[in-house]
């Protein structure tokens, strides 16, 4: 039996039987078992990365169960292990089982226990099946269980309304984005009569040159199906337009923002692309579509991020903005650096948000960092570990010695950027480096906000709820009497682990990731044929000019001073900024006004009409003109009749006589 | 299993026990009634087990001359096979959901059930024209006392509103089924589906049969009297009518309007997905300001049943299969959350959703088995609601991409209006003191639900054994359709494949030949 069956199905099953045993159990029942599977799974993980990084393990398939089969239509349940799939295998198997671990600190006093730690367990099952899938509708199905998943954990506390509308916005957003997911498979089967992903790639470069009807419109085969497919990518990994429902997924725990708003469910898309990429590469227009997009999403959401004051929130559309980084590097053609970032990120962002977890979780779930201040001594091991996020996804390294984990990923992605050299790429290129600024002074404005200064606490409702003082009583301290405290020992152990992440896993895989191998830039060294692997691009990549190799460097230490200026220094200039351009900070603030704008154009009109449809429609003009009105009819005949049937002798005799009249006439003539 | 008349049996069955049932008083009723329906349901697992796949298209024929060419004649391929399963299986289900909330009159009540239980299974057992024109409109009479009879508060309307609207439809049914056995010399359905009709009379009676099997579709915009129907009838009424009286249009059209007139079919291709795509964009828009919860339900019917219509006219073996999987998964998802409502309302008697909210606290298990019901109404693949979309959808891209694309929209308006329910009914806050004080499942709404459960997701992991009945007879009906095949809208055109990549670019590095870096953009 091969290691992935036990890898894929082990988180399932945990989740089917703390699922059902529900309360049935104690609580450390289920949290033994689901913890314990995905150990066990990132346990097997590792090695598949590790053969593949080495090069002694080879890509298979192992099929499962046939899953449909319709006319020349078929598809299977499989699971494909490729360098790709393990890259990912890895991630999502390592984050999960360590965000499994930290759940039991940060949920020890949540009722509910066993049912997050069985939707934890169910949706590392949807997302494995999502990245072993060897044909579109198995993805699809992975796509679709993560989002049951996360809509489950974004609502876990059904009790708070904001949490039920985030859910539903967050599964019903997504399904725009499925709809052109799924648009693109029925077009994918249509043009190649298999949505087998091996067979699609294999015969795509074909079809490059043909083209197709779609709602009317003659287009590109190849540009019209990855632009369907990727808007489906679009929605999971929340890129500008679709994006709306990211932050407000943050009103779910928070080991889930970490698990599934971080490090795996958002970066599904970007896996799509890279999984695809063969495919993307006969499609020039998708893949200008795909960098401008993610040009645009980086700069637009770290936009949002330097003015939020939700700590989570921050770091959602900091996810956002770097989930931009990856697709554009997709777009470039750079799909190892893209996957490359995906893989960093996963450490780092994760061990942001457990960290601001642990924050929150020290602050008596104050999420305000207008209320948090000078919490470096009080928590120190949260601090040094948020510090090593900070440092990873800042890129802070020295060009050619070390660097932190997004040093070599984010430089991987600007340099091909730069490299590819067209007009749509050197926009991606200034659009990143002036994101990577944007990302270095939200990142350490986060910092300074919270660990630095003085305390603010006893502003904050939940601190003044704890310590029951009111900001008058509590005078001169600013604590409010309140003192934080670290997180225990399971929180701290995952913290510990993605740290360790957040420092290396740049400098240890940059080589077979980006490279394909250590010695040479290899096409058919570490990444095989699981990706389109640009050999030239990546020669060119080494050699742009040094300039461009230290933009990422200086832009992230203009972005550190202007946060060190404004929340350490001076802490007056961010009040003097918002007043000189409170229009654009209003803008920015509002988050462009996305969600206004959706509410205006589609929510309230949908259901405007369906009132419309209903009352107007179904009511005032089917039902009033339909049986209403032959039931009317029918009464107005018998009222008729019923004159008529009159009883008198003589009217019946002068009917007949009429009659009788009538037939004789109708004869003669 | 020669020569033994299983479907005549099972036929007997549920007849016999509605004579007993009217005889034996409330309680005997009951179990009249659960016995005989479970002895049909092992009746249609023997008649599945038998059922040779890939055998003769006919099978289990029986047939007896009776007076005038009119036929007894009964016979299933795999098509009404799978049909008849379904109702055997919800009707036992049905019997149960009844076993409590129905205190008035139990033994013409249980006696009106089977004897619907008869009639369903004969519409499609039967062989012959006529013998299925009488099970077809005879169904019409128990609905129509289940409602009217033992229905809610506003049953006269609903039930009128129900019989006009359905028997409208049949009379010119009838009308084009006598022209028809004039013509041809015959009322074997057999042969009638090889039956070639002048392509201009074809028009007159596809029409004819259209007016009857969309009003039991029901397809907008004749649509009306179901959100009434469903509201009205009591849980069991509900499920059977969803569940299985929705689906004698769909299966009328797949038995008829298609292998019969095939060229006046492909004519109304446009007036189908017409129909179709309005179809899930209004129906789906109005159960989005529901407030009562079965009218939601029954709306949301209307436009899956929309995605069936478009299904059966994509004129492939996908869209043919996906509608036949539609029709499947639909009677057992609409049925299962017809009980899901019928729960609730049996503990708090009203539809109102406003009057619940948050029962995932006080009722867990019953919020579990609704949010898989919900899901597979959504088409959460893993569910059977999955594979009847995406098969549908699949086979009418092949026909239209703008059909296609409105009638895909269903897939966000559908997670629309079902979470939004769910949230008011499962989540948030108990607000009402009396809904948060009911209890949980009992042992009866367990056996109920975890059936319907299992068979969701059985069809929605492995289809298969839905699919391997149905394929051959769905495979000769594609066959017959292909002289009318519409052409798709696809119109792909081959052109000279591209030389590079799209990311290509020259590199010359190694070679000194300068750093010019250009691509093809």
């Amino acid at each position: 039996m091969h290691p992935i069956l036990a890898i894929v199905f082990l988180p399932l099953l945990a989740a089917i039987i703390g699922g059902l045993t529900n309360k049935a159990a104690p609580a450390v029942f289920t949290k033994s078992i689901t913890t314990g599977a995905l150990f066990i799974s990132a346990a097997l993980s590792w090695p598949i990365f590790l053969g593949f990084v080495a090069g002694t393990v080879e890509p298979q398939v192992v099929p499962v169960l046939q899953w449909v089969q319709s006319g020349t239509l078929s598809f299977d349940w499989s699971l494909r292990i490729d360098a790709l799939t393990a890259v990912m295998l890895v991630v999502i198997n390592t984050v999960s089982a360590l965000v499994h671990l930290y759940s039991w600190g940060y949920m020890e006093e949540d009722p509910d226990q066993p049912r997050f730690f069985a939707y934890l367990s169910l949706f590392t099952f949807a997302m494995l099946m999502l990245v072993t899938a060897d044909n579109l509708v198995q993805m699809f199905f992975g796509w679709e269980g993560v989002g049951l998943a996360s809509y489950l954990l974004i609502g876990f506390w059904f009790k708070k309304p904001s949490a039920n509308a985030a859910a539903i916005k967050a599964f019903v957003v997504n399904r725009v984005g499925d709809l052109g997911f799924m648009l693109g498979i029925f077009g994918t089967f249509l043009v190649f009569g298999t949505v087998s992903i091996p067979e699609i790639l294999e015969a795509a470069p074909a079809m490059s040159g043909s083209d197709i009807t779609f709602l009317g419109m003659r287009l590109y085969t190849m540009d019209i199906l990855c632009i369907l497919l990727f808007i489906g990518a679009m929605g999971k990994s929340a890129q500008l337009g679709l994006h709306t429902w990211l932050p407000d997924a943050m009103e779910g725990p928070t080991p889930v923002s970490a698990l599934i708003h971080a490090a795996t469910m958002v970066t599904a898309g970007v896996f799509m692309v890279c999984r695809l990429s063969p495919m993307f590469e006969t499609a020039p227009t998708a893949l200008m579509i795909v960098t401008f997009i993610g040009a645009a999403t980086c700069f637009f959401a770290a936009t949002i991020g330097t003015t939020q004051w939700d700590i989570k929130r921050v770091i959602a559309y900091s996810t956002c903005s770097q989930l931009g980084y990856m697709f554009f590097a997709a777009g470039v053609g750079a799909y190892g650096a893209a996957m490359f970032h995906l893989f960093t990120h996963a450490f780092f962002k994760a061990l942001l948000f457990l960290g601001a977890g642990s924050v929150i979780h020290a602050m008596h779930h104050e999420q305000d960092m207008r209320y948090y201040g000078g919490l470096r001594k009080k928590i120190p091991i949260t601090f040094w570990a948020m510090m090593a996020g900070t440092l990873a996804i800042t890129g802070v390294g020295v060009l050619g010695f070390f660097g932190f984990a997004g040093f070599y990923s984010k430089d991987a992605i600007l340099e091909a950027a730069f490299a590819r050299g067209t007009n749509m790429s050197m926009f991606a290129f200034w659009m990143g480096a002036i994101a990577a600024l944007l990302t270095s002074f939200y990142s350490w404005r986060l910092m300074f906000l919270t660990f630095w200064g003085k305390p603010r606490w006893i502003e904050s409702e939940h601190i003044q709820h704890s310590v029951h003082k009111t900001p008058e009583e509590a005078g001169e301290d600013t604590t409010g009497g309140y003192h934080p405290h670290e997180s225990p020992i399971t929180m701290l152990i995952p913290l510990g682990v993605l740290t360790l992440g957040a420092i290396f896993a740049g400098y240890l895989f940059k080589y077979p990731f980006i490279d394909g191998s250590s010695e040479m830039v290899d096409p058919n060294g570490f990444w095989g044929a699981s990706i389109y692997f640009n050999e030239n691009l990546i020669h060119a990549l080494h050699d742009v000019p040094l300039w461009v190799k230290l933009t990422a460097t200086v832009v992230m230490l203009l972005g550190l001073f202007g946060a060190w200026l404004a929340y350490i220094k001076d802490t007056s200039i961010p009040g003097k900024f918002v007043e000189q351009f409170s229009l654009v900070h209003r803008f920015v603030y509002n988050k462009w006004y996305f969600d206004e704008l959706y509410n205006t154009i589609f929510i309230k009109p949908a259901f405007w009409i369906g009132r419309l449809f209903w009352t107007r429609g179904d009511i005032g003009i089917i039902d009033r003109f339909g049986p209403n009105g032959a039931a009317w009819i029918v009464e107005r005949g018998v009222g008729a009749a019923k004159r008529v049937q009159s009883g008198y002798l003589t009217s019946y005799a002068l009917i007949m006589l009429l009659g009788l009249v009538a037939a004789i006439t109708w004869i003669l003539m | 299993m020669d020569g033994f008349p299983i479907l005549s049996v099972m036929l007997g069955v549920p007849l016999v026990a509605a004579l007993v049932c009217l005889f034996v008083g409330a309680n005997g009723a009951r179990w009249t009634a659960l016995v005989a329906t479970l002895a049909n349901l092992a009746l249609g697992v023997v008649l599945w087990l038998n059922y040779d796949v890939g055998g003769a298209q006919w099978q289990f024929q029986e047939s007896q001359n009776l007076f005038a060419g009119f036929k007894y004649a009964l016979g299933i391929d795999g098509i009404a096979l799978m049909l008849i399963v379904l109702s055997v299986f919800l009707m036992p289900i049905c019997i149960l959901a009844s076993w409590e909330s129905i205190q008035k009159r139990v033994g013409e009540y249980m006696a009106a059930f089977l004897f619907m239980e008869l009639l369903m299974i004969g519409v499609f057992a039967a062989q012959d024209l006529f013998l299925f024109y009488i099970f077809f409109e005879a169904g019409l009479i128990p609905m129509y006392l289940i409602i009217g009879i033992w229905g809610g508060d506003n049953r006269i309307y609903a039930s009128y509103k129900f019989f006009l609207y359905t028997l409208f439809g049949s009379v010119l049914m009838l009308i084009a089924m006598l022209w028809m056995a004039n013509q041809s010399g015959t009322t074997d359905i057999p042969t009638l589906m090889q039956y070639d009709f002048p392509v201009g009379a074809q028009t007159w009676l596809w029409l004819a049969f259209f007016a009857s099997f969309a009003v039991k579709m029901p397809m907008w915009p004749v649509h009306t009297w179901l959100p009434d129907a469903h509201v009205q009838a009591p849980t069991a009424g509900s499920v059977i009518l969803a569940g299985v009286l929705l689906k004698m249009g769909g299966y009328g059209f797949i038995r008829f309007s298609l292998p019969m007139f095939p060229e006046a079919s492909a004519q109304f291709v446009w007036l189908i997905l017409g129909l179709s795509m309005a179809a899930v964009i209004i129906t789906s828009l109005i159960a989005l300001v529901q407030h009562d919860m079965k009218k939601l339900i029954a709306y949301s019917s209307v436009a899956h049943m929309a995605i069936v219509t478009a299904g059966l006219f994509a004129f492939n073996q996908q869209g043919l299969e996906g509608a036949m999987v539609m029709m499947l998964s639909h009677g057992l998802v609409s049925g299962a959350l017809f009980l899901c409502v019928g729960v609730i309302y049996d503990r708090l008697h009203t539809r109102e959703i406003d009057r619940y909210g948050g029962l995932s606290i006080n009722m867990p298990r019953y919020a579990i088995f609704f949010l898989l019901f919900t899901m597979a109404s959504i088409g959460l693949p893993g569910t059977s609601g999955f594979v009847a979309e995406f098969l549908s959808l699949m086979g009418i891209y092949e026909v239209s991409s703008v059909a296609t694309f409105v009638l895909t929209t269903g897939i966000i308006l559908g997670a629309g209006y079902m979470l939004y329910l769910y949230r008011r009914v499962a989540f948030g806050e108990q607000k009402n003191a009396d809904a948060a004080a009911m209890p949980d499942l009992n042992m009866r709404e367990y056996i109920m639900l975890t059936p319907i459960a299992a068979a969701v997701l059985w069809m929605g992991v492995y289809p298969e054994s839905f699919l391997a009945p149905m394929r051959q007879d769905i495979a000769a009906l594609d066959a017959r359709l292909a002289r009318a095949e519409p052409a798709g809208d696809a119109k792909i055109e081959a052109g000279p494949p591209r030389e590079k990549a799209a990311n290509y670019i020259e590199y010359a590095g190694d070679h000194g030949e300068g750093h010019e870096s250009e691509g093809e953009q």
